[in-house]
């Protein structure tokens, strides 16, 4: 590969107070590449590719663009240069149209708006590029994928030649993921540079020409698509190895914990949702369902804790029918519920850990002293739960907003843990966080099986499906498309599945 | 983050800053005076001898902080309600209008019973006085818990509706035949009358707000209610996840908001006016909104406050009587709530130097 440089990064340095974010990091990008940076969470790849669109100014080093030496003082000289950066939450206005949003804050628009022209030019680079972008239509009716999109059609409008993006399948589903990457070649064929930020392996085994480790501000590596070798990326980027495959213990056991027959139930926007799901799982058992986000399975969690309406159907936990119970009945039916929404739903943003801690547990007799709360036995509790569960936290009373994701799905499995439940239901548990994270979430999910704990684990991540389930079910449009045990099927099945073309897997309960 | 100059910009504080908590509500007081004696001073008038008429007024005599004190009764109580009800994000801004039916059913009380010379009367006026104002406040919480319906338009109109309903009476049937045709009741008798402190006009209400605001405090950070108000309060979402039902909350806070600001109408005609009259609040119930903000809505922090806005009020009144035309007060009052409120900003956010890119070259080390 012996393309030029379209931007090279030399010798880049940035302070922060407390800390150094990049030390002396060499990066560049070649004509027609795809460049993948991997580093885990606060390895310094926001920071260097802020650097490179211009947000941040580098203490040290310098930008090389087209082989001239470049200072950017602001986004809008890095734009100007051809970098384009598409960030992880999308710069878009909602009240108007694609067109719209495009020329918002482009020099080169004249004063008075020919609209159609821009349109024009719009569908020609859509067109061009496989983008399937109507420029007339307003932003809010957009998916995250079709605004993604709009982001990218927006930098390639303004003439970037490099493009950076910035975790962009975090919000994508993995339909959307496959076609976002499908034009990313198309774009790198046609000559353009592409950055990928990412720390999801499998996407740099898919998609990257070369890839750079950072870690802990350093380049580790870089590595052309020859060498990649997921093993060897892993250790680099953790610096250690890393268990790819858990060690499944014991079998497990015969009671019907859940039991899921025939539910129905509507959609925020009072559409059928469900339409007839089955399933059963049992005591020491983690059940996955897979499947594409958006199929139902957020739905699914809420109908089984109370908080949505079932329409049709029946839901029996450990015996007892709990159909219509309301989510108060349902927590005392010992029953647990690690939502999506992490910070706003399963925990209270504003509010201290211990507060946080007490969210399902503060009616209880322990808490209780009198019409008053146990502060102190709720301070204890708090404190005992953090050691236990390596927690970090600067102050038991401080706002768990402040707090990491990690560190905040760990609170929440805390909490959710030592109500000691019989059912577990856990939706997209390791979703944004990093590889340590993960595993600490796993090991958690884990010992709770081994503990004889039911385990509903609602995950888009196939990989992590495949490493803790015991039996894999495929949510397609509100149905059960297949039950497979998890060592008889493979993720090529479960993918066809999640797609819609059934056929292949039984009816299996 | 926003621009303000090249190489500054304003950030979010992570965690408010504790001692502008004290310094930055002091600056902003006086940055308020020295623009008013701005104003002043083109006016003609000395900026100075104003301002020392206004603070001997509230503060230098006994008269003055009795009456600083007799103003902040009213204020404490209805900050302490509709505070109750900020601590849900439930924004009731009828306190105002919740006051009035308070000292609409404590007058209907002192009016059927002035014969009875009972024990029995003041604690029924307290009774059905907090009741009204509670009640009061349930109108437009029914639709909001229900349909999801915006209180803060329905809290305010509600207002009006209660402002007239107290004049239709006090102008029309509950007219005091002997009152020179004035729009207001007859006296109470000695038995409806709040018990007052020595010889000034400070009334028993003043215990009223002492202990709600203790109330409201261990309420609040103590109990199971107070933390359900609390998880309701900071996520809705969270509220629901716990299994707490957020329906009967909003219920239950709003009537015990309206019932407090309800207290505060029983309070004044009953310590006050003795009597109910048109005109009755000078807006306390508005007042409140900024006093339940100023103090973070903490309940301690709400008694302070709502004495230095007494304060501001009793100056007010003392130096129109030397000839300062009341549009200047209330210009007064109006800077130092602009400046106080401003000042707000500093203390969760943070003027810094230095932003990486629009920084210029020498100031990055």
């Amino acid at each position: 590969m012996t393309a030029p440089y379209l931007v090279e990064l030399k010798n880049i340095t940035k302070r922060f107070p407390g800390v150094v974010a990049n030390d002396g990091v060499d990066f560049n990008v070649r004509k027609g590449e795809i460049h993948v940076l991997l580093g885990e969470n606060g390895s310094g790849k926001s920071t260097l590719m802020s650097v490179l669109a211009g947000l941040y100014r580098p203490d040290k080093g310098e930008i090389v663009v087209d082989g001239t030496r470049r200072v950017f003082r602001s986004p809008r000289d890095a734009i100007k240069a051809g970098i384009g950066m598409i960030h992880q939450h999308f710069k878009l206005i909602d009240s108007l149209t694609v067109a719209e949003n495009v020329i918002l804050g482009d020099d080169s628009t004249p004063p008075v708006l020919r609209l159609q022209d821009i349109q024009r030019k719009l569908e020609e680079l859509s067109k061009k590029y496989g983008l399937h972008i109507n420029p007339s239509s307003m932003v809010w009716q957009l998916s995250l994928g079709e605004k993604q999109r709009v982001e990218i059609v927006k930098m390639l409008y303004r003439g970037s030649r490099v493009l950076v993006l910035d975790e962009p399948t975090a919000v994508l589903t993995p339909q959307e993921t496959h076609e976002l990457f499908h034009i990313l070649r198309e774009m790198a064929k046609a000559g353009r540079g592409i950055v990928l930020i990412t720390h999801k392996m499998q996407e740099v085994m898919e998609i990257a020409d070369r890839v750079t480790v950072l870690r802990r501000g350093k380049v580790v590596a870089t590595l052309t698509r020859e060498q990649i070798n997921r093993r060897e990326l892993a250790w680099l980027m953790v610096g250690r190895d890393v268990v790819i495959q858990y060690k499944k213990k014991g079998s497990p056991g015969n009671k019907k914990v859940l039991e899921v027959d025939n539910v129905h139930c509507l959609s925020d926007l009072g559409r059928p949702c469900l339409k007839g799901v089955s399933f059963t799982v049992h005591s020491g058992e983690i059940f996955g369902i897979a499947g594409v986000a958006g199929n139902g399975q957020r739905e699914l969690a809420e109908v089984i804790t109370g908080l949505r309406p079932v329409t049709g159907g029946k839901i029996m936990i450990d015996g007892i029918d709990t159909t219509g119970l309301s989510p108060r009945q349902i927590i005392d039916r010992r029953v647990a519920y690690v939502p999506d929404d992490r910070l706003g739903t399963g925990l209270v943003p504003g509010l201290s850990a211990v507060d946080n801690f007490m969210l399902k547990s503060y009616r209880q007799s322990v808490l209780r002293r009198g019409p008053l709360l146990n502060k102190r036995a709720a301070y204890q509790n708090s404190r005992e739960l953090v050691k236990q569960f390596e927690i970090q936290i600067s102050s038991l009373d401080a706002p768990v907003k402040l707090m990491s994701g990690g560190n905040l799905q760990r609170l929440l499995l805390a909490r959710e843990i030592t109500s000691e439940p019989l059912l577990l239901v856990a939706v997209y548990p390791i979703r944004g966080l990093d590889i340590k994270a993960t595993q600490s979430v796993h090991n958690i999910l884990l010992q709770q099986r081994d503990k004889g704990v039911a385990i509903l684990l609602i995950s888009e991540d196939l990989d992590e499906l495949f490493k803790l389930s015991d039996r894999i079910g495929v949510i397609y449009d509100g149905r059960i498309t297949g039950i497979m045990p998890a060592e008889m099927t493979d993720v090529e099945e479960v993918g066809l599945l999640m797609m819609g073309s059934a056929g292949t897997g039984e009816m299996a309960t | 983050m926003m621009t303000v100059f090249s190489g500054y910009v304003i950030e979010k504080r992570l965690v408010p800053s504790s001692t502008s908590f004290v310094i930055v509500p002091l600056v902003s007081i006086i940055l308020a005076l020295l623009v008013g004696a701005v104003f002043l001073v083109l006016s003609g008038h000395n900026f100075w001898e104003v301002y020392k008429v206004m603070f001997a007024g509230a503060f230098g005599s006994i008269y003055g902080i009795t009456e600083t004190i007799v103003k902040a009764i009213p204020l404490t109580i209805t900050g302490l309600g509709v505070a109750l009800a900020f601590r849900m994000q439930l924004w009731n801004i009828g306190g105002e209008g919740q006051l009035y039916m308070g000292a609409f059913a404590a007058t209907w009380v002192a009016l059927n019973f002035s014969d009875a010379e009972e024990w029995w009367v003041l604690p029924l006026m307290i009774t059905l006085g907090m009741l009204a104002g509670g009640l009061w406040a349930l109108v437009p919480a029914i639709p909001r818990a229900i349909w999801g319906v915006n209180e803060i338009i329905t809290t305010l109109m509600l207002n009006y509706v209660a402002i007239f309903w107290v004049d239709y009476l006090v102008y029309g049937p509950w007219k005091d035949p002997n009152g020179y045709n004035f729009p207001l009741t007859a006296p109470f008798s000695p038995a409806a009358i709040l018990p007052v402190l020595g010889h000034s006009r400070i009334h028993a209400g003043l215990f009223f707000g002492l202990f709600i605001a203790l109330l409201f405090y261990i309420i609040i950070y103590h109990t199971r209610w107070g933390y359900e108000i609390r998880v309701c309060g900071e996520s809705p979402d969270a509220a629901r996840y716990a299994g707490i039902n957020i329906n009967k909350n909003i219920l239950l806070v709003m009537f015990v908001s309206g019932a407090v600001c309800g207290l505060a109408g029983m309070a004044e005609v009953s310590g006050i006016a003795h009597r109910l009259q048109h005109g009755l609040s000078t807006g306390y119930g508005y007042t409140a909104i900024i006093i339940a903000w100023l103090s973070r809505l903490h309940p301690f922090v709400i008694i302070v406050v709502a004495f230095l806005f007494g304060a501001l009020q009793v100056g007010g009144y003392i130096v129109q009587t030397s000839g300062i035309p009341s549009s200047m007060v209330a210009m007064l009052q109006g800077l130092l709530l602009f400046f106080v409120l401003g000042g707000e900003l500093l203390t969760n956010y943070r003027i810094a130097r230095k932003t990486p890119a629009y920084s210029s070259g020498d100031d990055a080390s």
